[in-house]
């Protein structure tokens, strides 16, 4: 009987039974799961939207997320003329439906960056990008642009909220990304976020991004100070990461055109 | 170990024969989910259910696994309740699962997880290879909340996400301890937590390896 277990054709029945019955059990915790799953992903996706554009309160119930979002226009901009595209010239009929990170994978829909000048390291870049606006009586009061590069161990994706004048950085948030929990993963402490309100992506020109996270703190009469910002402590490639993408977005390659056009009042 | 009571299989891993402090597995994420104590008991809580599971299930089915791929057989159950976890956090405490980030799934390479499926489950019925995982997993938990405890509150000045020593970055008067925020301050409270428990058990102080000789040459000085 002790020897009866041993033999090939058993041992290869009990892989098998097992091998399915532990695949139902994933398959249906992964497919039952999944619509919880993917309401988180949204309400989070728009408590970042807002927390990035300074306009989520602590404890906000999920009613009032969705009345705050909805005062935001969702736009699909191309990112090399900086104008905006209807929906339908991307193959959705709204908006929000639009995915730009699943377009970069698409060869019609991105373009290949030199590697020369990928700071961020994404390799491909979405011709259209989904932004968010918020205007008050046609006044423009907030933009909020959608970021993401590669830090230590991930790509991390957040937004950047920008105010009126599109250069004054409103605040700054990543949604996903799997850095160093404690380390790089910092880049989610409010503390460090809240560092970001009030500093300028450009210098006076108006042109090249000047953003830099700088080892020791910012002092506040450091040179340039309004283009600093804190590293993260003990996260050297995450700082860098996160420098380099902010740069690469603000960029020519990102959304320096549109925020160009937006400054000179022409969109 | 066939006659040990249930009791003593679900409260002997707690202290007496704990899976970190004495037998130094699962050191790993005790590093890495420690900073603050809202993440580490839900990490507790998800490593209590794999163990006390897989256990459970190994323990159901010993009798079937030919030996020739028990390791195997062992990996899938367990990989397998590492992703129902996982999928589950996701579903119902997105924020903190998104702080865990790969350790639940790191969950699956926690020697303890392995260790009591292949060292006590293979050779127990299911209730006490039940208790036993709940057992270790607690064994696991206390030893992890100890270190989270001293690591939030020196590091961060607070205790579950509450200020209790307000930091000087927001107007307080604490200066956290930066170093506790990192990883390697675990390695110094668990090393502490080991000494203590040892002073309090001594019986688990291993003996040495080797004994120094006595000092027999006559040195000229």
């Amino acid at each position: 009987m002790a020897k009866a277990k041993e033999t090939v054709s058993r041992t290869i029945i009990v892989a098998l039974v097992l091998s399915i019955f532990f695949s139902v059990v994933v398959s249906v915790a992964a497919v039952s799961l999944r619509p919880a799953q993917i309401k988180n992903q949204n309400l989070d996706i728009k408590t970042n939207i807002l927390g990035a554009a300074g306009m989520l309160e602590e404890g906000a119930s999920e009613a009032e997320i969705e009345e705050q979002f909805a005062r935001f226009d969702v736009h699909l901009l191309d990112l090399d003329s900086g104008t905006f595209v209807e929906p339908e010239a991307v193959g959705v009929e709204d908006p929000m439906k639009y995915d730009m990170y699943k377009a970069s994978t698409d060869p019609e829909m991105s373009t290949n960056i030199l590697s020369s000048a990928d700071k961020a390291g994404i390799k491909r870049r979405p011709d259209v990008a989904k932004i968010y606006i918020l205007s008050e009586n046609g006044e423009l009061k907030r933009v909020v642009l959608p970021i993401h590069g590669y830090g230590l161990w991930s790509t991390l994706y957040g937004f950047v909220s920008l105010k009126g004048d599109a250069n004054t950085i409103e605040g700054l948030g990543f949604y996903s990304h799997a850095e160093t929990p404690g380390l790089g993963g910092e880049v989610d402490n409010p503390r460090w976020k809240q560092q970001w309100v009030g500093k300028e992506v450009y210098g006076d020109d108006k042109t090249e991004p000047q953003i830099r996270l700088v080892k020791g703190g910012v002092s506040s009469d450091a040179a340039n100070r309004e283009h600093k910002v804190d590293a993260l402590s003990g996260a050297t490639l995450t700082s860098r990461g996160v420098e380099q993408l902010v740069n690469y977005w603000m960029g020519d390659q990102g959304y320096a055109t549109f925020l160009k056009k937006l400054r000179e009042e022409e969109v | 170990m066939a006659d040990a009571s249930a009791k003593q299989v679900l409260f002997e891993p707690i202290f007496s024969n704990n899976p970190i402090a004495l037998q130094i597995l699962g050191i790993c994420s005790a590093l890495a989910v420690t900073t603050s104590m809202n993440v580490t008991l839900v990490m507790c809580a998800a490593v209590i259910a794999v163990t006390a599971f897989s256990n459970l299930a190994v323990s159901l089915v010993r009798a079937q696994i030919p030996g020739s791929i028990r390791i195997i057989v062992q990996m899938t159950i367990i990989a397998s309740l590492v992703i129902v976890v996982d999928q589950v956090l996701k579903a119902y405490a997105y924020e903190i699962s998104k702080q865990l980030s790969v350790f639940v799934g790191l969950i699956i390479t926690n020697c303890i997880v392995m260790g009591r499926a292949e060292g006590f489950a293979m050779k127990n019925g299911p209730w006490l290879s039940f208790l036993d995982g709940v057992g270790n997993g607690l064994g696991y938990s206390v030893l992890l909340l100890f270190v989270a405890f001293f690591r939030e509150l020196l590091g961060a000045g607070s205790l579950f996400g509450v200020s209790l020593m307000p930091v000087v970055n927001e107007g307080g008067w604490y200066i956290p301890n930066g170093l506790l925020l990192l990883p390697p301050s675990a390695f110094f409270i668990i090393g502490l937590a080991i000494w203590g428990l040892r002073v309090w058990k001594p019986e688990q102080v291993e003996e040495p390896d080797f004994k120094m000789s006595r000092h027999t040459v006559k040195e000229a000085f």
